[in-house]
C-alpha cells in the first residue's frame, strides 16, 4: 500500500492513469505504516518564518503540499493544484485514546484478563464461539455477525475472575468520554496500550476484529498522522492578513501542548503537571477527530464559533460524503427563466441567444469539416454562431480572440476540436428542481431564439411541474457522442410520454388547448378560407382533407390533424348511461371525427386516451408532432375565437338566489333543532360516539349536504355558453364547486376533521355567545365570494387557509426525506440479464419484475391491452 | 383452455393468460385465436423490462413523487364516519418504516356463521372491549377512621358485560393487590381493607390504582363498532391484539385482519406480513387518490420482507443490510459506519449505484452495465508505445 502510494506521487498529473477502481479496503493505520506514509515530521507549532515562507517542520511545511502560487512542493515537486498534497506525522509525548473507539476499547478490557490478557473464556469453549460466529458470518453477513459479537460481549462482563490464571477481574468503569477506570483507579492510555496489545491475536475475531486490518492497540495513539496541506488551505484576507484553516488551529494546539510534555517531561517536571498535560493532549486530539463529543466543550474560535474539524467535514448533508462525493457539478449548464411558447414543438426548448453564445458543443475536425468548422473560427466568440475555444490534440485549450483567431484559423486541422456555439437541432438535457422523477430531466432539441428566456412548449409543463410565475430551469449540453446519444435514445420527451408511475401518458393538452379544442368540435363553424387560414397558422400545408364546401365545421376542421387510417371510440367527459346526446361519445372513422366533443377526458394529462392510441398506433414522433398540432389547434382558435370570462358568469337569476337562500335557511333551522335536540339529549345517538360527537358529525352532515344542495342548484342553473361554464366542463381548469362557491355559497370550513372549535373559551370568535354551537358561530360561511364575506367570515377562512398553508410547509421536508430514503434503499435493484430483480449483493428480490417482468412505462395502465388485440386482429 | 393457448403456458404471465381466455370470442376459429396469442406474445415480449433497467430507483421515484401531494391531515373517517384511522403521508411513512407501534391500530374481525349474519351482534362486539374496573365503578367511597374502602358497582355496566359482583372479586383477588382484604358483601358492593401503620395512604394509592385493574374482553382493544359490509356484519375495532382474537371461537380467522404489520408478521409469517405491507399501502394511495401502479408497491414490500424479516427503509433496516461500506455511509451516520468497516476489515467490492458516483466511474446500471471485451492486436499496441 505504502509503496503504491509512492509510485502515485511519483506519477505527474499530467499523465493519465486510466484505471478502474475495482475495490477499496477499510482498515487501520499501524503506527508503522502512518511513519512510512509521511513525508515529513511534524515538531513545531510555527507556521511560516518571517518572510512569510512555510517553516520546515512546521504544519506548513512544503513537504506535506503547496497551496500557494509560485512554490514547489519538496516531495514530488509539483506545482500548486497539480500536487495532490502529502501526509507527515507527529510523535506523541504520550498515548492518547482514539475518541472513537473508545466503546471497543471498553469492550475489550472488560472482556480479557488484567493479568495475563486472555480472553476470558475457558479454552473448551473458545472454539465453540468461533465456529459459531464464523457460521453466522458465512451464512447472514457482517451484521449478524456483530449482532452475536455484542451477544458475546455481554456475556463475558459477568465473569470475575479469569479461567486461565485465577485472577480477581476487576471492574472496569469509562469517565466519559476517554477517562478509564478500574475499581475507581484510573488506567492510563499507556496501561491500557499495553493490555491491548497482550490480548492474542487469534481471539480477536471473538470481538469482531480482524487481526490482519486492525489490532486493537492501534486504537491509541502513539503517532498522530498529518493531514496534508492541500485539505487545510489558508486563505489570504483582502487585509493582507493570512487566516489559517480551523484543521490547521487544531492541529497548531496539538503539537504545541505535545512539544510543551515532551519538554516537561524531559526537565522531570512533577507529576501532576505531567498529566494536567497528558489530559490537555488528549482533550486536542478528540476534538480534532470530533469536536461534537457529548461530555467535551467544543473547541471554539476567538469569536466563539466552534471549529469545524474532521467528523463535521464528513458527516450531514453539508459534508464531504453527500455534498461533494455523491453530489456532482457541471459545466455547459445555464439556467434562467422559463416563459412559455406554444409554437415550439414539444421536444423543443428555445435557447436565448446570450446563452447560446456562450454554451458550446465540441466538434472534431477532419478533413470533411474541416471547411466548415474554419468558418465557425473564423466568426469567432461574438459573431453568431462561432465558436469560442480550439482544442489541441495535446489537450491545449486556446480562447479564440480578435488577436489569436487568425493564427489558429492556419494552425486548425485534423485532430482538433472546435467548440463551437449551440445551434438548432443540437441536443440539450432539460431540468427543473425538484428533480422528483426521471421526467423531471429530459432531452430537448435546441431552438435558438431572441430574447432572455428560456422557452418551452407548456404541454410538457406536467412532467416538470412548471408554471410561469418565474420559475427557473436548468439546461445541459452533453459534451461526448456517448452522452449525446444517449440522451437522444434514452431521455428525449418522446420517448418519455408514458409515466413508469402508472403506464398512463403524463403530457397532452392544457388549459387553453382543450378549451379551444372543445369550443372548436362544440361550436364553430366558418367558410372554407377561414379555416385553411387556421389551419395554415397551426404549421398544416395540406388541405385536402377539409371537405370541399362553403362553410366547414369544427369536427371536421379538427379531422385534418388526424391520420387517414385512424379509428376510434371513446366518450366525452358528460358521458353518462343511457345520454341522448350523440357528442357524447366520441367516433373517430377513418380519420374523421363523426360525432363526439373533445374535452380533457380524450385530449388531457393522464387518462387522455385518443392521444395514448394514437401514440400506440403511429410511434412517439407522430403522436408528439400530432400533439403538438393538436395543442397549437386550440390555442389558435381561442385566440380567433376571443375568450375571456367575466363577473355575470357567476351571476344568479333572483329567483335562484331565492331558492339558494331559503336551502341554507332550512339547514340553518335543521342545526338549531338538533342543537336543541343535544341540549334536551334527545337526540339519538351514533354507534361509537358520545353525545357531544354525534352532534358534531350530524352538523357537518346536514351543513355539507346543504352546500352540495346549493352546488346542484347553480350548476343546474347556470349558463353553459358562459365561458367561465365552458372551461369547466371542458375540464381545462376549475369545477362546478368553485363555481358554486362563488356565487352560492362557500361552505363549512373544516379544521382538523371537524367544524371549528374553540379559539376563546366556549366560543370561536369573540362576536358570538359563549357555547353557541349554531352553524355561523363554528365556522359555516353562508355567503358565496361574490357577495363578499362576514367579517367573522373571513376570519375562519383566515384559520383554515392557515392551517393548509401549515400543512404544505411541513409536508415537503417530510415527503422529501421518505424519498430520499427510499431512493437510498432501492437505488441498487436493476433487472438482471436473467431477468430477476437484485440488489447489489445479488441477492434475488424478486424472480421476475413486478411477478411478470412488465415494464410499467411500455405498458397500457400497467397492463397489456388484450381487448385491444381481439378486436384489431381479423 | 383453448390447444392454442396451452403452447404458451409457460411463457405468459399467468395473470395474462386468465384475462386471455375470458376474452377470447368463442367462434374465432383456431387460426384467429393463433394470431391473436402470436400477438400478444409478442407484445408481452416488447413491454418487458430490460435487463439493467434500474427499476428500484423507478419504485423510488413513483412513490416519493407523490408523496409531496398527500395530506399531512392525520386523520380521517375509515369507511364509516365513526371512526379515526391514521392516513396520507404519516401512515405511509409509518408503513415504509415497519414501524412496531403504530399511530392506530385498528382490526377488522370477520365472524363465523351465524354470527357474522348478525347473531348478538351487539353483544359479541361489546364483549371484545377491555375492560377496566373504574368502568364498572359508580362510587367509591372511603371510610378514613377504618381504612376501609367501599366499592359500589355499576348494575347496567355489568348486566351488559354478563359480569357478576362475585367474579369481579376474583378477579381483583388475583391481581396482586398485595395487604389487601377483598370481599364482597352482601348487598354486592365491594369492601376492601387493610391495615398497618400506612394504612391510610396505601387506601388511598389503591384507589387510583384499582381503577385500572383489567377485568375482561381483549387487551388492547379501545373500541367496537358493528358494521354491515355487503350481507354481512364485521366488527371494526380500535387497538388491536390478533394473536387473542384469534383463539374466539366465533371468529373467522381466515379473514380477520389488521393493520398492525409487525403484529401480523410476528403470528402469521413473512409472507403474511407482505401482503399486509402491500394491502396497507394501497389503502393509504386509494384515500389519497394517488394512483401508483401496483409493481412499485410489490417491489418495495418484497425489499422490505426479502431478508426473511420485515425490515424499514431506514438506517436500521434495509440500508443497514448493503454489503457496500459506502453505499450505508453515504446515507445516514456515515462516521460509525467507516469505523465499524475498519475493525472488521471490510471491503468495498464497489458493486452499487453510489460508491461508483463517488469514484467517479460508470454506473453498473443501464448503459453503464455492459463492457466491450475486445482484444487489441499485439503491433498496434506496440506501437502505441
Amino acid at each position: 500500500m505504502v509503496k503504491l502510494l509512492r509510485e502515485a506521487e511519483k506519477i505527474k498529473m499530467e499523465t493519465t492513469v486510466s484505471k478502474k477502481v475495482d475495490k477499496i479496503e477499510f482498515g487501520l493505520m499501524s503506527p508503522k505504516f502512518i511513519k512510512e506514509m509521511a513525508s515529513a515530521k511534524i515538531v513545531t507549532p510555527e507556521l511560516y518564518d518571517k518572510e512569510g515562507y512555510p517553516v520546515d517542520g512546521g504544519l506548513m511545511d512544503v513537504r506535506l503540499g503547496v497551496i500557494d502560487p509560485g512554490l514547489k512542493c519538496k516531495t514530488c515537486g509539483c506545482k500548486l493544484k497539480e500536487c495532490p498534497g502529502h501526509f507527515g506525522y507527529i510523535e506523541l509525548a504520550r498515548p492518547v485514546i482514539h475518541i472513537k473507539f473508545v466503546t471497543v476499547i471498553l469492550d475489550l478490557l472488560r472482556c480479557t484478563c488484567r493479568s495475563c490478557g486472555d480472553i476470558l473464556i475457558p479454552n473448551d469453549k473458545i472454539s465453540k464461539y468461533r465456529e459459531e460466529l464464523e457460521k453466522i458470518g458465512k451464512e447472514f453477513g457482517v451484521d449478524e455477525q456483530r449482532l452475536k459479537v455484542k451477544e458475546i460481549i455481554t456475556s463475558l462482563k459477568t465473569i470475575t475472575k479469569c479461567p486461565h490464571c485465577k485472577e480477581k477481574q476487576l471492574k472496569i468503569k469509562i469517565e466519559k468520554p476517554t477517562t478509564f477506570l478500574e475499581d475507581e483507579k484510573r488506567l492510563s492510555p499507556i496501561e491500557v496500550r499495553s493490555r491491548l496489545e497482550r490480548i492474542k491475536r487469534e481471539h480477536l475475531p471473538l470481538f469482531g476484529i480482524n487481526p490482519d486490518s486492525a489490532q486493537p492497540e492501534w486504537m491509541v495513539l502513539t503517532i498522530l498522522p498529518i493531514p496534508p496541506v492541500t485539505m487545510r488551505p489558508s486563505i489570504t484576507l483582502e487585509s493582507g492578513e493570512r487566516s489559517e484553516d480551523d484543521l490547521t488551529h487544531k492541529l497548531g494546539d496539538i503539537v504545541r501542548i505535545n512539544q510543551r510534555l515532551f519538554e516537561n517531561i524531559n526537565a522531570g517536571a512533577p507529576e501532576i503537571i505531567i498529566e494536567d498535560l497528558w489530559d490537555l493532549l488528549q482533550y486536542h486530539i478528540t476534538t480534532f477527530f470530533d469536536n461534537a463529543v457529548a461530555q467535551l466543550p467544543p473547541a471554539r474560535h476567538r469569536s466563539g464559533q466552534p471549529l469545524k474539524t474532521l467528523t463535521a467535514r464528513i458527516k450531514s448533508k453539508e459534508g464531504r460524503i453527500r455534498r461533494n462525493l455523491a453530489g456532482k457539478r457541471t459545466n455547459f449548464s445555464a439556467r434562467t427563466v422559463i416563459s412559455p411558447d406554444p409554437m415550439l414543438n414539444i421536444n423543443e426548448v428555445g435557447v436565448p441567444m446570450v446563452m447560446a453564445m456562450k454554451l458550446t458543443v465540441p466538434e472534431r475536425v477532419t478533413e470533411w469539416n474541416i471547411e466548415y468548422l474554419k468558418e465557425f473560427v473564423k466568426r469567432g466568440p461574438k459573431e453568431y454562431p462561432g465558436s469560442n475555444y480550439i482544442i489541441r490534440p495535446d489537450g491545449r485549450r486556446k480562447k479564440i480572440t480578435d488577436e489569436t483567431r487568425e493564427q489558429l484559423l492556419e494552425e486548425l486541422q485534423p485532430g482538433f476540436i472546435v467548440e463551437r456555439h449551440l445551434m438548432d437541432g443540437d441536443i440539450c438535457i432539460f431540468n427543473r428542481q425538484p428533480s422528483l422523477h426521471r421526467m423531471s430531466m429530459m432531452c430537448h432539441r435546441v431552438r435558438v431564439l431572441p430574447g432572455l428566456t428560456l422557452r418551452l412548449n407548456p404541454a410538457v409543463c406536467a412532467p416538470y411541474n412548471a408554471d410561469f410565475d418565474g420559475d427557473e430551469m436548468n439546461l445541459h449540453i452533453p459534451q461526448t457522442e456517448e452522452a449525446r446519444s444517449e440522451a437522444e435514445i434514452l431521455m428525449e420527451v418522446q420517448t418519455q410520454l408514458i409515466s413508469p408511475r402508472y403506464g398512463l401518458s403524463i403530457i397532452g393538452c392544457n388549459q387553453d388547448a382543450i378549451t379551444g379544442n372543445y369550443i372548436l368540435t362544440k361550436y364553430l363553424k366558418m367558410p372554407r378560407e377561414e379555416a385553411v387560414d387556421l389551419l395554415v397558422a397551426i404549421g398544416v400545408d395540406s388541405f385536402s382533407k377539409l371537405p370541399n364546401k362553403s362553410v366547414v365545421n369544427g369536427k371536421e376542421i379538427f379531422s385534418v390533424l388526424l391520420p387517414d387510417d385512424f379509428n376510434f371510440r371513446g366518450f366525452a367527459r358528460h358521458y353518462k348511461e343511457g345520454i341522448k346526446d350523440p357528442d357524447a361519445v366520441i367516433e373517430i372513422k377513418n380519420g374523421t371525427l363523426v360525432t363526439g366533443i373533445l374535452d380533457k377526458n380524450n385530449l388531457g394529462e393522464g387518462s387522455g386516451l385518443l392521444l395514448r392510441n394514437l401514440h400506440k398506433q403511429y410511434g412517439a414522433k407522430e403522436m408528439v408532432d400530432m400533439l403538438g398540432k393538436i395543442y397549437r389547434l386550440g390555442i389558435e382558435v381561442l385566440l380567433r375565437y376571443g375568450f375571456t370570462i367575466t363577473l355575470s358568469d357567476i351571476d344568479l337569476k333572483p329567483e335562484v338566489r331565492e331558492e339558494v337562500k331559503r336551502l341554507l335557511e332550512e339547514a340553518d333551522n335543521d342545526v338549531n333543532r338538533m342543537i336543541q335536540e343535544y341540549h334536551d339529549g334527545t337526540l339519538e345517538l351514533l354507534p361509537g360516539r358520545d353525545l357531544r360527537e354525534t352532534l358534531e358529525l350530524k352538523i357537518l352532515d346536514r351543513l355539507n349536504k346543504a352546500r352540495n344542495e346549493t352546488g346542484e342548484i347553480v350548476a343546474k342553473n347556470a349558463d353553459e355558453d358562459s365561458h367561465t361554464l365552458m372551461m369547466i366542463l371542458s375540464g381545462a381548469q376549475g369545477n362546478l364547486l368553485n363555481l358554486a362557491q362563488m356565487s352560492a355559497c362557500v361552505g363549512q370550513q373544516a379544521l382538523r376533521g371537524g367544524r371549528i372549535s374553540n379559539g376563546y373559551s366556549e366560543r370561536t370568535l369573540s362576536c358570538f355567545k359563549k357555547g353557541d354551537l349554531g352553524a355561523a358561530a363554528r365556522g359555516f360561511v353562508k355567503n358565496g365570494f361574490k357577495n363578499g364575506l362576514e367579517p367573522f367570515e373571513l376570519f375562519f377562512m383566515a384559520m383554515t387557509g392557515r392551517d393548509s398553508l401549515m400543512d404544505t410547509a411541513l409536508r415537503t421536508p417530510k415527503s422529501g426525506y421518505l424519498y430520499r430514503r427510499l431512493a437510498n434503499a432501492m437505488q441498487d435493484f436493476k433487472v438482471e440479464y436473467d431477468f430477476t430483480v437484485r440488489d447489489a449483493g445479488k441477492k434475488i428480490v424478486q424472480f421476475a419484475y413486478g411477478e411478470d417482468g412488465v415494464d410499467v412505462s411500455k405498458s397500457e395502465g400497467g397492463k397489456i391491452n388484450v381487448g385491444h388485440i381481439i378486436r384489431t386482429t381479423k | 383452455m383453448k390447444r392454442e393457448l396451452k403452447q404458451y403456458e409457460d411463457k405468459l404471465p399467468p395473470k395474462l393468460l386468465e384475462e386471455l381466455e375470458k376474452e377470447l370470442p368463442d367462434k374465432a376459429s383456431s387460426n384467429k385465436v393463433k394470431k391473436i396469442v402470436e400477438k400478444v406474445y409478442s407484445e408481452y415480449r416488447n413491454s418487458l423490462a430490460e435487463p439493467g433497467e434500474s427499476v428500484g430507483l423507478v419504485t423510488a421515484e413513483s412513490i416519493g413523487e407523490p408523496g409531496t401531494q398527500m395530506t399531512l391531515n392525520t386523520f380521517h373517517f375509515a369507511g364509516v364516519s365513526e371512526m379515526n384511522i391514521t392516513t396520507g403521508l404519516p401512515r405511509l411513512i409509518e408503513i415504509l418504516d415497519a414501524r412496531s407501534k403504530i399511530s392506530t391500530e385498528m382490526m377488522e374481525i370477520y365472524l363465523k356463521k351465524p354470527y357474522s349474519q348478525g347473531k348478538d351482534i351487539r353483544h359479541i362486539a361489546e364483549s371484545l372491549k377491555e375492560t377496566r374496573f373504574k368502568e364498572y365503578l359508580k362510587e367509591i367511597s372511603i371510610n378514613v377512621a377504618e381504612t376501609r374502602m367501599r366499592i359500589e358497582l355499576d348494575d347496567k355496566m355489568l348486566k351488559d358485560r354478563k359480569m357478576t359482583p362475585a367474579k369481579i372479586v376474583r378477579i381483583l383477588s388475583k391481581s396482586r393487590l398485595k395487604g389487601f382484604d377483598i370481599k364482597l358483601e352482601k348487598d354486592n358492593n365491594i369492601r376492601i381493607k387493610t391495615s398497618g401503620d400506612e394504612a391510610l395512604n396505601m387506601i388511598y394509592r389503591l384507589k387510583e390504582k384499582i381503577k385500572d385493574v383489567y377485568i375482561d374482553g381483549i387487551k388492547g382493544i379501545t373500541q367496537v363498532l358493528p358494521v354491515k359490509r355487503e350481507t354481512e356484519y364485521v366488527i371494526v375495532t380500535a387497538g388491536s391484539n390478533l394473536k387473542d382474537v384469534f383463539k374466539l371461537g366465533f371468529v373467522d380467522p381466515c379473514r380477520t385482519t389488521t393493520n398492525s404489520i409487525v403484529e401480523i408478521e410476528k403470528l402469521q409469517g413473512i409472507e403474511a406480513a407482505r401482503e399486509a405491507i402491500i394491502r396497507e399501502i394501497i389503502k393509504v394511495l386509494k384515500a389519497q387518490g394517488i394512483n401508483i401502479d401496483i409493481r412499485h408497491i410489490l417491489l418495495v414490500s418484497d425489499a422490505m420482507t426479502m431478508s426473511g424479516k420485515v425490515l424499514g427503509v431506514s438506517r436500521y433496516g434495509i440500508v443497514k443490510e448493503k454489503p457496500s461500506v459506502l453505499a450505508r455511509a453515504s446515507f445516514e451516520t456515515p462516521i460509525r459506519h467507516v469505523v465499524n468497516a475498519s475493525m472488521v476489515g471490510e471491503i468495498d467490492e464497489l458493486n452499487s449505484v453510489i460508491e461508483n458516483v463517488m469514484i467517479n466511474q460508470p454506473v453498473p446500471l443501464g448503459t453503464g452495465l455492459p463492457g466491450l471485451i475486445t482484444k487489441i492486436r499485439e503491433e498496434k499496441k506496440k506501437g502505441k508505445k
